[in-house]
C-alpha cells in the first residue's frame, strides 16, 4: 500500500509538472510558430532566441496586481478560474502516455475525461458572470452555448471507436489498435472529433468567445495577475488533453515501431499542437450563425450516420 | 471501491491545493493600489452604462435545452456502443429505433426554427 | 471499517453538507456553485459503491448540463439583481414531498428491494464490468423502458420549444 501511494504520488508530480511545462512552453512555439509563418521573429529578447519567455510571463502575472472589479461578484470570481484549471489538470491523470505509464487506469477514462471537461465549462460560465461587465457576460455566454452545442456531437464521434474497441478504458481502446489504427475505419468520425476539438477549446477558426474586434477578451476581459494565468492554463492544458484523447483515439496511442511507446505519444500529440497552431495561424474566425449551423445541422447528422454505417458494417464483417 | 479509484482523491487535493495556494501567493505578493477607475468594469475607457446584467437573448437558453436532452441521449448511446458486439444484429435495431426518435426530436427542432440563429 | 466504507462516510457528509450550503445561501449563483460540488460528492459516493458508469453520468449530466441550464436560468431572469428573498411559503410542499421521499426510501430498505435484484457485484463482473453490465441489462431486460425513455425525451423537448417559443414571441 505504502509502496503504491509513493508510486502513485511521484507519477502524479512528474505528469504535473511536466504538463505545466508543456503548457508553458506551448504559448512560446505558438508565438513564436504564428510569428515564422507570418514572417516575424516572435519572442527573441528574453534568453536565446525568447527560450525564457515562457518564465518571464509566468513570473510577471504571479507579482501583477490581483484586480477584482467592484462589481463583481468576489467568492465566484475567485471560484471560476480555480474550478477551470482543476479541471483541466486532473484530466491528466487517466492519459496513458504508454502502457505503463499513467498516474492510474479507469475502466471509465473515456467518460471521466468527457465528465469533468465539462464541468469546466461552468466555470466559464461562471467567470463571465461573476466579473459584473458586459463583454465578459456575453463571452461567457458565447463560450457555453458554443461548447454545449459542440459537445453533442463531439460525444456521438467517438462512439464509432467505442463500438470497435468494445471498452470505456482508454489502454484497451489502443490496445485494439494493435494492428491498424482507428483512423482508418473511423476517417469522418476523426474529422468531426477534431472540428468538435476546436470548437470546445475556442480556438480558431472557432474563437468567438474571445473575438477581439467584439467582445475584447471574452469571459476573461477583467481579470488580472494569477486568475488570468490560470484560464490561459487551463485553455492549453484542455489543449493537451484533446490531443491525448485524438491520439488515443484515432491514431492507436503508444503504438508505433522501433522507438518506445513514450516517445510515439508525445511525436504524435506534438503533431496535433502544431496542427492547432497552424489552423490558428492559417483560418479566419467564423460568423456566430454559420458555427451554430455547422455544428447542429450538419456534424450531428453525420456523426449519427456514421453510428449507423459502423454498425452495419460490424454486422457484415 | 474499484482500486483504480482512490488515486484520483490525491490527484484532486493536488489540484486544488496548486489552485488555491498560488493564487492567494499571488494576491498576498502582488501589489495593491485600487482606485475607483481602476475597479470599475471595463468598457472601453468610457463609463459604464446601465447594469451589466441584463436578460440576454433566449436563445441561449433554448441551446442549453438542446444540450440538455441530447446529452442524455449521447449518455443514452455510450453503455450501448461499448456493449455493441454482444448485443449483435438485435442491438443494431435497438439503435435504429432509438435514433428514428432522436431524427424525430431532431425534425421537430429543426422546423421549429430553434436552430435558426438570427 | 475499511478504506472503502470510510470513503463513503467521508463523501457523503460532504455531499450532505454541500446540500445544505445550496438551500441557505442567498445568492442564486453561490447555491449553482455549491449544487456542483453536490453532486461530485454524489459521485464520489456512487464510485465507492462500484458504479462508474452512473457516477460519470452524474458529473456529465447534472454537474455539467443540470447547473449550466440553472445558471443560465439564473442570468435570463435576472434573480439576481438585488438578493434573492428567502421565503417559507413553500414549506407545506416541501414537507409533503420530503415524507412521500422518506417513505419510499423507508419502503426500499424494509421490503428488501435490495436483495431481490440479486448478486450485483458477480454479475458485474460476470460482464465485465460496469458499463458493460448496465449495457447488457439496459438493452435487453429493460428495452421498452428503454424506448420509452427515448420517447420521453421527445416529449420534453416539444415541451421546453414551446415554452421558448412562447417567451421569444412575447
Amino acid at each position: 500500500m505504502t509502496q503504491e501511494l509513493v508510486l502513485v504520488v511521484i507519477k502524479m508530480i512528474v505528469v504535473f509538472a511536466v504538463a505545466l511545462l508543456v503548457v508553458a512552453y506551448l504559448t512560446y512555439f505558438e508565438r513564436k510558430i504564428i510569428g515564422h509563418m507570418q514572417l516575424r521573429l516572435g519572442p527573441m529578447r528574453v534568453g536565446p532566441h525568447g527560450l525564457l519567455q515562457p518564465i518571464a510571463d509566468g513570473l510577471k502575472l504571479f507579482v501583477k496586481e490581483d484586480i477584482v472589479p467592484h462589481d463583481s461578484d468576489r467568492w465566484t470570481f475567485y471560484f471560476a478560474p480555480i474550478l477551470n484549471l482543476v479541471c483541466a489538470l486532473v484530466l491528466l491523470a487517466v492519459i496513458p502516455f504508454s502502457y505503463n505509464f499513467m498516474v492510474t487506469r479507469l475502466n471509465i477514462g473515456v467518460l471521466y475525461i468527457l465528465s469533468l471537461a465539462s464541468v469546466g465549462t461552468i466555470a466559464l460560465l461562471l467567470a463571465g458572470w461573476s466579473s459584473g461587465s458586459k463583454y465578459p457576460i456575453l463571452g461567457g455566454l458565447r463560450s457555453a452555448a458554443q461548447i454545449f452545442s459542440y459537445e453533442i456531437f463531439l460525444g456521438f464521434s467517438i462512439m464509432g471507436v467505442l463500438m470497435i474497441s468494445g471498452s470505456l478504458d482508454l489502454v484497451k481502446i489502443v490496445e485494439a489498435q494493435s494492428k491498424v489504427w482507428n483512423i482508418v475505419y473511423q476517417p469522418v468520425a476523426f474529422v468531426v472529433y477534431i472540428i468538435a476539438a476546436l470548437g470546445e477549446l475556442n480556438r480558431t477558426p472557432f474563437d468567438l468567445p474571445e473575438a477581439e474586434t467584439e467582445l475584447v477578451a471574452g469571459f476573461h476581459t477583467e481579470y488580472s495577475g494569477f486568475k488570468f494565468a490560470y484560464f490561459f492554463l487551463a485553455e492549453y492544458a484542455n489543449m493537451i488533453i484533446v490531443s491525448c484523447m485524438a491520439v488515443i483515439l484515432f491514431l492507436g496511442g503508444w503504438k508505433g515501431p522501433v522507438l518506445p511507446g513514450i516517445v510515439w505519444f508525445l511525436i504524435k500529440m506534438c503533431a496535433f499542437f502544431y496542427f492547432f497552431i497552424w489552423v490558428r495561424a492559417t483560418f479566419p474566425r467564423y460568423r456566430y450563425d454559420q458555427f451554430m449551423r455547422i455544428g447542429w445541422k450538419i456534424m450531428l447528422p453525420v456523426t449519427l450516420a456514421n453510428i449507423l454505417v459502423t454498425g452495419i458494417v460490424m454486422m457484415l464483417v | 471501491m474499484k482500486d483504480a479509484y482512490w488515486p484520483l482523491i490525491l490527484v484532486l487535493l493536488l489540484a486544488v491545493g496548486f489552485g488555491v495556494v498560488a493564487v492567494l501567493m499571488s494576491t498576498l505578493l502582488g501589489p495593491k493600489k485600487p482606485d475607483p477607475i481602476k475597479l470599475s468594469p471595463y468598457e472601453c475607457g468610457v463609463d459604464p452604462v446601465g447594469d451589466a446584467r441584463m436578460p440576454f437573448f433566449v436563445h441561449y437558453y433554448v441551446v442549453a435545452l438542446l444540450f440538455l436532452i441530447f446529452d442524455i441521449e449521447v449518455v443514452f448511446t455510450y453503455p450501448w456502443a461499448v456493449y455493441f458486439k454482444k448485443l449483435g444484429l438485435f442491438g443494431l435495431l435497438e439503435m435504429v429505433v432509438f435514433i428514428a426518435v432522436f431524427l424525430a426530436i431532431f425534425i421537430y427542432v429543426w422546423g421549429r426554427g430553434a436552430l435558426e440563429w438570427e | 471499517m475499511s478504506w472503502s466504507q470510510l470513503f463513503f462516510y467521508v463523501f457523503a457528509v460532504l455531499a450532505v453538507i454541500m446540500s445544505l450550503m445550496v438551500v441557505t445561501r442567498r445568492k442564486a449563483i453561490h447555491s449553482a456553485i455549491f449544487l456542483i460540488l453536490a453532486f461530485i460528492c454524489f459521485a464520489a459516493t456512487y464510485i465507492v459503491m462500484n458504479a462508474e458508469l452512473l457516477a460519470a453520468i452524474q458529473v456529465l449530466v447534472y454537474a455539467g448540463g443540470v447547473v449550466g441550464l440553472i445558471i443560465f436560468v439564473i442570468m435570463l431572469v435576472k434573480a439576481e439583481e438585488d438578493e434573492v428573498r428567502q421565503t417559507h411559503g413553500q414549506w407545506i410542499i416541501a414537507a409533503f414531498i420530503a415524507l412521500i421521499l422518506v417513505v419510499e426510501v423507508a419502503f426500499v430498505f424494509l421490503g428488501n428491494l435490495v436483495q431481490r435484484t440479486g448478486n450485483l457485484a458477480g454479475k458485474m463482473a460476470q460482464a465485465g464490468g460496469n458499463t458493460e453490465a448496465v449495457g447488457l441489462v439496459l438493452y435487453t431486460k429493460y428495452l421498452f423502458p428503454f424506448e420509452v425513455a427515448s420517447v420521453l425525451l421527445l416529449a420534453a423537448m416539444i415541451g421546453a420549444i414551446v415554452l421558448a417559443k412562447y417567451k421569444l414571441e412575447r
